[in-house]
């Protein structure tokens, strides 16, 4: 893994980052292709859910609140 | 096509939906979109009244259906589950799929979002690769002119190369012009050359060689270049559909397709339509204003912020109780006014035909008191209740409930979306049950369905508000009253969230053992609700249907109960001696026999367990004419009853087992009489354990 990539779960709110890889595998994977993660997508982590887990990225105009189990599996570069 | 295919087809379209149609006469219509584009709003908007539900044969899902009339023509609209893609293999996506396929729709309309186009082109261009028949609806049209995104539909058209229309659903703009170019492509009047997603090279490649082979089994009817990518992909559930429907069988052409990597080709096809949309996006759609998202950004911080998210969700939901409680109070007066003004003329015209008096008696006092009081307790906070309800989720709110209180259930190893069919519950539990489709995975859908009843329905409410209005506001008199109702309502609720968690996460600890399944939740923007729609859909579709329901219940229910308290063994009413017997049970949970057996009596639902206990405790066996929340509060007291028996009631009253239409589709859903039986045992037991405990507890302080 690349030193500059991290998963997306660490990214601060209000911060753009780039995805780089997908590490999800089979049905997860797809749901994530779906949503028009893929790599060179650029995704704003929008805010944190008062109970402290799920964040709502935006992805490709959408809102989609994803549990920190699959942000991680998104590595992304902070832009 | 020649008219021996068009029916084939449309006898597909039958047997798939079990769809009401002549195959002479009838267009059928495919309505496709991602979910929260107005499809449903085109949908109704269609076809009005003109609907039917049915089942998908052999799927949980339900699908509606409709018809309407254009030209001299009769049009048969399929509305398909919402989705924002056909390939990953959900149950929604299968049957959208299938039935773009294999269902043979004359024509597919697929609706999308004029505020997210790109995202919804993504499902465009995968059913253009299904089909020529297609034709783009832009929804929502007003909305992105509002946030200064314009849309060039003829290069749109152009580039997608079939008919795109710009809509207004909720105002009827643009569609007659729908229904118009609709019918033209349905007759193949329109020329039609969809565009197709470019692949790279070496899928191109590939998928030109299959194409070589299985030119001659596909004979046109399905898209060679479509079959083609499916076999390519290897999917087996939609290869065998596809086999079955060509009757030919692609064992050897898979044979030879074994030394790719899947994973890769998936990835590679996925990420090609994605960055053509993405292109075919930036050619048509400009933002005259890059921040459009703003106002819902700046809504979304306050009701999903850390400080003010939890707490402003506790406020709406204590609002909309106190709405309910005070704005009940006077139509309540005036229904039984009315109602038991009725009642003496009944009563009058019974004496003056000569009718014998126990006839009199038993329907009078017994079946139409009952159903007078049902009436005029339930109908007016339903009325104001259930609009309130149906506002939030219009507003699109309810997403945000279920991102605020995620974690919780994610702790509970419960899935997200239970948030969802929990506030589904809110209204009907059976309805909540039935909600829990939307969770795909079998383990925390169970859990969902189990766990439902432990939110209150709408036939609690009315006994949870009376009880707290009349024994926790005590003596205090009108705002003071209704606040400290609300106060208490919102608190047992609370508790009812609290025990949902407690249950999915000690089923998930043992019997149903596991981790919770990956999850997305899209949080859509927020939408002008549409009043007039609110009002007339939820008086309609839910509070006409709740009070049917407890009317037909209610009437058989008086009768019962009139004729125990009326016969009598050694001078003593069948209703004492059950009571009697039930009395030591109900006295360690700090309830009394007539209590424990109104419980047990409401069944059939829940609505009726009030009235069925006022009914046991006049020694008549007839109710009175609760003129005044005062004369019950008299009329309990006098029966034995203080603040601790009030608790316990409005306990029990949210922890008991479901009422018998929820029961049953709990049975229906899970197909198992084991987790129906489940799904009693647990709440029963939550309550008697909590009310026992309070009790004693009590008792032991000295109270």
């Amino acid at each position: 893994m690349d030193n500059n990539y991290f998963p997306l779960h660490l990214i601060p709110c209000g911060k753009l980052a780039q995805v780089k890889e997908l590490l999800a595998a089979g049905n997860s994977r797809r749901r994530m292709l779906d949503l028009g993660v893929i790599t060179g997508t650029v995704i704003q982590a929008l805010r944190r859910s008062p109970s402290g887990d799920p964040t709502a990225y935006e992805i490709r105009g959408a809102v989609i609140a994803l549990r920190s189990e699959e942000a991680s599996q998104i590595l992304v570069e902070l832009l | 096509m020649g008219l021996t295919a068009q029916s084939t087809g449309l006898s597909a379209s039958k047997e798939m939906i079990d769809l009401q149609i002549n195959p002479e006469q009838d267009i059928v219509v495919a309505l496709a979109g991602n979910p929260n584009t107005g499809k449903s709003t085109v949908f109704n908007s269609l076809t009005g009244l003109n609907q039917h539900t049915g089942n998908w044969t052999g799927k949980t899902v339900t699908t509606a259906y409709g018809r309407y009339k254009y030209g001299d023509m009769n049009f048969v609209l399929v509305d398909l589950p919402g989705t924002y893609s056909l390939l990953s293999n959900s149950v929604e996506e299968e049957i959208a799929r299938d039935y773009i396929c294999f269902g043979n729709p004359q024509a597919t309309v697929v609706v999308t979002d004029g505020t997210r186009l790109e995202r919804n082109l993504n499902l465009v261009l995968q059913i253009l690769e299904m089909t020529d028949k297609v034709v783009v609806c832009v929804n929502l049209m007003d909305e992105a002119k509002r946030k200064k995104i314009q849309i060039d539909l003829d290069n749109l058209a152009r580039i997608l190369g079939v008919p795109v229309v710009g809509t207004n659903a909720r105002s009827g703009q643009g569609l007659k012009e729908l229904m118009e170019v609709v019918q033209k492509v349905a007759q193949e009047k329109l020329p039609s050359k969809p565009f197709k997603v470019n692949y790279n090279s070496k899928i191109e490649e590939i998928i030109r060689q299959i194409e070589e082979k299985i030119k001659a089994s596909v004979n046109s009817k399905l898209n060679t270049r479509w079959v083609s990518l499916k076999l390519l992909d290897r999917d087996k559930a939609i290869i065998n559909s596809i086999e079955k429907y060509l009757e030919t069988d692609f064992g050897q052409v898979l044979a030879q397709l074994d030394n790719f990597d899947n994973e890769t080709l998936r990835d590679q096809i996925v990420t090609s339509i994605v960055k053509t949309a993405e292109q075919i996006s930036r050619q048509v759609v400009s933002f005259g204003n890059k921040k459009h998202n703003e106002l819902d950004k700046k809504i979304d911080d306050i009701l999903t912020s850390k400080t003010f998210g939890i707490p402003t969700m506790l406020v709406l939901l204590g609002l909309i109780f106190w709405l309910t409680i005070e704005g009940a109070n006077i139509p309540s007066q005036a229904l039984s006014d009315l109602l038991f003004g009725i009642e003496g003329k009944l009563s009058s015209l019974f004496l003056s035909s000569n009718l014998p008096g126990w006839l009199h008696d038993i329907f009078v006092l017994g079946v139409y008191r009952t159903l007078a009081w049902v009436i005029s307790v339930m109908l007016p906070p339903m009325a104001i209740f259930f609009p309130l309800l149906t506002l939030l989720e219009d507003l699109g709110y309810l997403p945000r409930i279920a991102f605020n209180l995620d974690n919780f259930f994610k702790k509970a190893c419960a899935h997200g979306k239970q948030a969802l069919t929990m506030c589904m519950g809110f209204g009907c539990n059976a309805a909540g049950v039935i909600g829990c489709r939307i969770i795909d995975s079998p383990r925390e859908r169970l859990i969902a369905i189990l766990t439902n009843a432990f939110v209150p329905c709408n036939g609690r409410f009315p006994t949870l508000i009376a009880i707290a209005t009349i024994f926790m506001a005590g003596s205090s008199r009108g705002l003071t009253q209704s606040l400290i109702a609300t106060l208490t309502v919102t608190g047992v609720i609370v508790l009812g969230v609290v025990m949902t968690l407690i249950a999915s996460r000690i089923l998930s600890s043992t019997i149903l053992k596991g981790l919770p399944s990956s999850f997305t939740l899209e949080l859509p923007p927020y939408r002008k609700p549409q009043i007039g729609r609110i009002i007339v859909r939820s008086i309609f579709d839910r509070t006409i249907f709740v009070l049917g329901r407890a009317v037909v219940v209610a009437a058989p229910a008086g009768l019962l109960i009139w004729i125990m308290a009326n016969i009598k063994l050694n001078g003593l009413s069948l209703l004492s001696i059950s009571a009697n017997f039930l009395q030591p049970f109900a006295n360690l949970l700090g309830l009394d026999g007539y209590i424990l057996m109104a419980f047990i009596l409401g069944l059939p639902a829940n609505e009726i367990v009030m009235p069925i206990l006022i009914m046991s405790y006049m020694s008549m066996g007839t109710m009175i004419e609760l003129e005044s929340l005062e004369a019950l509060r008299n009329l309990l007291v006098s029966n034995g009853w203080t603040w601790l028996t009030a608790v316990n009631v409005m306990l029990f009253c949210l922890l008991h087992f479901p009422c018998g239409t929820t029961l049953l589709t709990i049975r229906k859903e899970t197909k198992s009489w084991k987790w129906t039986l489940l799904a009693l045992v647990i709440p029963t037991l939550a309550g008697i354990a909590l009310t026992f405990t309070v009790t004693q507890v009590v008792r032991l302080l000295g109270y």
